[in-house]
């Protein structure tokens, strides 16, 4: 039991088999992280190299305990204390890192579609940890275990997606991920936050929060960034947040059991209310565990080999 | 020397002649043209080119390439670039001004001249930078470097931003008579875009640059020429708007003229799906309906030239991300295949008028003495087989560059021969004897 | 055609699950701390019959969990399997763990499982129950208590089945047909 595909580039072209086993298998993955030793020897000897174009601590650190959970040797690369800061091109970087035996790159980049690129000139798998504003598919597929754990399926489902769709990875990874599994998508922000022709793709298109997330049963809360603000996509995060931010008011307009989740890092008082985040119903926190197993099952599902049935 | 260009299927737009015949070289220029070679012309030594199946035809201006020197000779030189018109069926070029340094003064227009004229097969005339180092700030020495062999002025790569800079360098330009060449781009519309804004760039998440970016500009800019009475020439026009605006001004008598080139009736936006750098140019590849705007403009003879906007990168700025890659494509050595294969081949215009757009056109726009098979004008001739199929393999070009989003596609059309002022300068001479012995 | 012989009857495995019962109730004095795993997956239905029969003797709950041991193969990378669930309900520590899978064959499951457990606490002691002992061990291991010593050659699979319904358990031996035997 493998997966289809060698990388893990985005949930667009990741087939809901595929989607699936990474779900289940990340719900056993979650059981090892409650033991007293939180750790199995199952890549031993593997390595793994997280190359981090840009800051990201959590998704950094999320994908170091998975690999380390799993007994893999991790080995990190930053952008800012390397030799990309004097000038060498992505391609060298990898093809330097490659040269070091990985098995797998997990790879966070400013540009989209680095991971695809990355993925042209090493051997090892690559696994996207965010490129620019493609996709987050990790992230994606860590939404969808969430939500699955709390509504037991993802058929059926309505999700709002509030907030900066245009430059949001998650927001992508997310349509692709939740369309393909069956869910219903909907995209809740400003004309100036939606991506050109966005209702070609396979959602509902609001402006207005509340009718947005009316009878929804997951609303999924953007961060919102103050460049955006710079770049007159918006006046300002006070008139954002009046509007656009996710207060427990608003809410009520969701299903009684509606689950909020955010990406983070939170702008508490922007896209989404303090009380809110920390509300009844918030899984911000599960999110966060859930984004470890979902990375062990990933490496687990890279790294093993084919099917053929074994003797015991 | 005469050379007898004999057999062939003469396509002459400027004088409208279309069909089998003659024509005659000596000395550099055309001694005859027309049906049949009156007998007493025959008398003394003539080398005899069997063109039987094959197309002669002015020879092709590319009136939009970037061969990179001075200063990116890594990407191309006068020479390679020459040789890869030449390859391409053309026996003029006009380079554009973004070397670096700029061409935007005497010396760097002398240094062109001069460089062209020991290393390049075929003709180059040069363009000069409408502003200083490109900088959109003070004009250039436009009247000097017309002096010294600059045939027009344009902002190309660094469209002029300030209307009222871009109406003072229309009136200059219009004081000495020379084009005005305009790169139609807002650039505050497309600050970190790289390709067309739509669905594709929505799916990739690339910044896109909507079409308005360039319908904006070249509304503005056919206002300006109306108002200066500036020759407006728009370069790579590639989108519905833009073109309806300048087939409006030419109806209401505005003194403007478009091209297009072949990525822009070739492509569309999904060529980037797979972040596809070499498909990566700008104006972006847009959509299929842009390029049904672009086939009804030329067409309707809205679009009056097919340019090629050569422009080499090496391969390491396209192995990278999308959004860092260089903007721009080769087109030397694919623009005869493609403009066959995908315009006349598929009816959208004639062979005649695919001929005009890339030779009598140009020519006239630029007011070269060119682009005509009339007797006493110089012998540039490119001789074509119209159904030749070929497969396009960058690793054969002369370009120095192989950055072309086509390899590998088949094409039918392609350079036989390329003459300049009665030169082979690519190909070679079917001879009679070959053929009939 | 692969032959496929019938070597324990649905009696001869109640039959064994209750004398493994009373051995391991007779070794251990009783069943107080008792604590019963199961390898995923065989393992875990016979698991729970000794669970059960063991609850029916000493009259006294027995705690039972399930232990996956994918994650502790050694042959990872040559094979990858679904995981199932793994479920030690309460600590091992100081208990006496039965350790309960279907077939004993090269020992190396109850390699993995041993390392498994013990990421999980210390157990004062591990006991091995195993239903069908075929032999072939690769590994120093030897099951406590055994259902039935069954010689074996490589080419034969032993196929336990302990159905939802008890009248319907069986074991059998399946000699393998010759190309699939030498994959």
């Amino acid at each position: 039991m493998t997966l289809s595909q060698k990388h893990v580039l985005g949930l667009q072209d990741m087939s809901a088999q595929d989607m699936l086993c990474v779900l289940d298998q990340a719900q056993e993955m979650k059981e090892i992280l409650s033991r007293p030793i939180k750790k199995v020897p199952t890549l031993r000897g593997k390595s793994v190299v997280t190359v981090f174009f840009e800051n990201s601590t959590r998704t950094r650190i999320s994908f170091e305990t998975a690999a380390k959970t799993l007994s893999a040797d991790v080995t990190g690369f930053s952008a800012s204390t390397s030799s990309v800061q004097k000038g060498e091109s992505l391609k060298d970087t990898i093809l330097t890192l490659s040269a070091m035996a990985a098995d797998v790159f997990v790879i966070r980049h400013q540009a989209s579609g680095a991971a695809e690129f990355v993925s042209r000139y090493t051997d090892a798998h690559v696994i996207n940890a965010g490129d620019g504003q493609h996709e987050h598919p990790t992230q994606g597929l860590l939404d969808m275990l969430t939500i699955r754990q709390h509504k037991g399926r993802i058929e059926g489902l309505t999700v709002a997606i509030v907030g900066d769709i245009t430059h949001s990875r998650v927001a992508r990874s997310n349509i692709w991920g939740l369309t393909r599994l069956g869910a219903k998508v909907r995209l809740v922000g400003p004309e100036t936050l939606l991506p050109a022709e966005v209702r070609q793709l396979p959602v509902e298109v609001f402006h207005d929060l509340r009718e947005g997330i009316r009878d929804c049963d997951v609303v999924n809360v953007l961060r919102i960034q103050l460049e955006r603000q710079e770049a007159g996509l918006f006046p300002s995060l006070r008139e954002y947040a009046q509007r656009f931010g996710l207060n427990s008011n608003a809410l009520r307009e969701a299903r009684p059991d509606v689950l909020v989740m955010h990406p983070g890092p939170m702008n508490r008082g922007v896209e989404i209310a303090a009380d809110v985040a920390d509300g009844e119903f918030s899984v911000v926190e599960e999110q966060v565990s859930n984004g470890v197993a979902v990375r062990m099952a990933l490496l687990y599902l890279l790294l093993g080999g084919s099917d053929d049935a074994v003797a015991h | 020397m005469r050379l007898l260009i004999s057999g062939g299927r003469i396509i002459d737009p400027a004088s409208s002649f279309d069909g089998v015949g003659d024509v005659l070289v000596e000395d550099g220029v055309i001694a005859f043209c027309g049906e049949r070679l009156p007998e007493e012309m025959k008398s003394g030594e003539v080398r005899l080119y069997d063109a039987s199946g094959l197309v002669v035809t002015p020879g092709l201006i590319d009136m939009h390439v970037h061969l990179r020197e001075p200063g990116q000779e890594y990407k191309e030189t006068l020479e390679t670039g020459g040789m890869a018109a030449a390859a391409g069926g053309f026996t003029s070029v006009v380079p554009m001004p973004n070397t670096v340094p700029a061409v935007d003064n005497r010396a760097t227009v002398e240094y062109v001249v001069r460089r062209a004229k020991e290393t390049s097969p075929v003709r180059v005339w040069p363009t000069v930078a409408a502003t200083k180092g490109n900088a959109n700030e003070e004009m250039s020495e436009i009247a000097d470097c017309k002096a010294a062999g600059a045939i027009a002025v344009t902002d190309d790569a660094f469209p002029l931003q300030s209307a009222e800079m871009t109406r003072r360098v229309m009136e200059y330009c219009r004081t000495f008579d020379l084009p005005l060449l305009t790169h139609c781009e807002d650039k505050s519309m497309t600050k970190g875009a790289v390709m067309n804004e739509g669905l594709s760039a929505t799916v990739l998440g690339l910044k896109g640059m909507p079409k308005a970016a360039e319908d904006l500009q070249v509304s503005r800019n056919i206002e300006l020429a109306q108002m200066t009475g500036c020759r407006l020439h728009i370069l790579h026009i590639s989108s519905r708007r833009s073109i309806q605006m300048v087939r409006e001004a030419k109806a209401r008598g505005v003194r403007v003229s478009c091209e297009t080139c072949p990525q822009y009736f070739s492509l569309d936006d999904a060529i980037c799906l797979g972040y596809n750098t070499l498909a990566k140019c700008s104006p972006p590849i847009r959509t299929r309906d842009d390029i049904e705007a672009v086939k009804e403009g030329l067409a309707d003879a809205t679009i009056d030239a097919i340019a090629t906007d050569h422009a080499p990168h090496a391969a390491h700025e396209k192995e990278c991300e999308f959004q860092t890659a260089a903007f721009g494509m080769i087109g030397l050595e694919t623009a005869l295949g493609l403009t066959v294969s995908k315009l006349v081949d598929t009816g959208v215009i004639s062979l005649s008028e695919a001929v005009r757009k890339m030779s009598t056109a140009p020519a006239e726009i630029l007011g070269l003495p060119l682009g005509r098979l009339s007797v006493q004008s110089p012998a540039d001739i490119t001789v074509f087989d119209p159904s030749e199929e070929w497969t396009v393999d960058p690793e054969l070009f002369q370009s120095k560059s192989r950055n072309t989003p086509f390899a590998g596609w088949r094409l039918r059309g392609r350079a036989v021969t390329t003459i300049v002022a009665g030169r082979v300068v690519y190909g070679e001479v079917r001879s009679a004897e070959k053929t009939t012995a | 055609m692969d032959e496929v012989i019938q070597v324990m009857s649905a009696d001869d495995i109640r039959r064994a699950v209750t004398r493994i019962a009373h051995e391991i109730i007779e070794r251990n004095n009783g069943a107080a701390d008792l604590f019963i795993v199961g390898i995923q997956k065989k393992g875990v239905p016979f698991a729970r019959r000794i669970q059960q029969t063991l609850q029916a003797i000493e009259n006294l709950p027995v705690p039972f969990g399930t232990l996956d041991i994918t994650l502790y193969r050694d042959d990872f990378g040559s094979h990858t399997s679904a995981l199932d669930p793994t479920d030690i309900p309460e600590s091992i520590t100081g208990k006496t763990v039965i350790l309960v899978d279907e077939v004993i064959f090269t020992g190396r499951t109850v390699r993995s499982a041993l390392n498994a457990l013990m990421d999980f606490g210390r157990p004062s002691t591990i006991q091995l129950a195993v239903l069908v002992d075929r032999g072939h061990r690769e590994l120093p291991i030897r099951p406590d208590f055994v259902g039935k010593n069954i010689p074996t050659s490589r080419r034969e699979d032993v196929e336990v089945d302990l159905a939802s319904d008890p009248q319907n358990d069986r074991v059998t031996i399946r000699k393998l047909a010759e190309q699939e035997a030498t994959q």
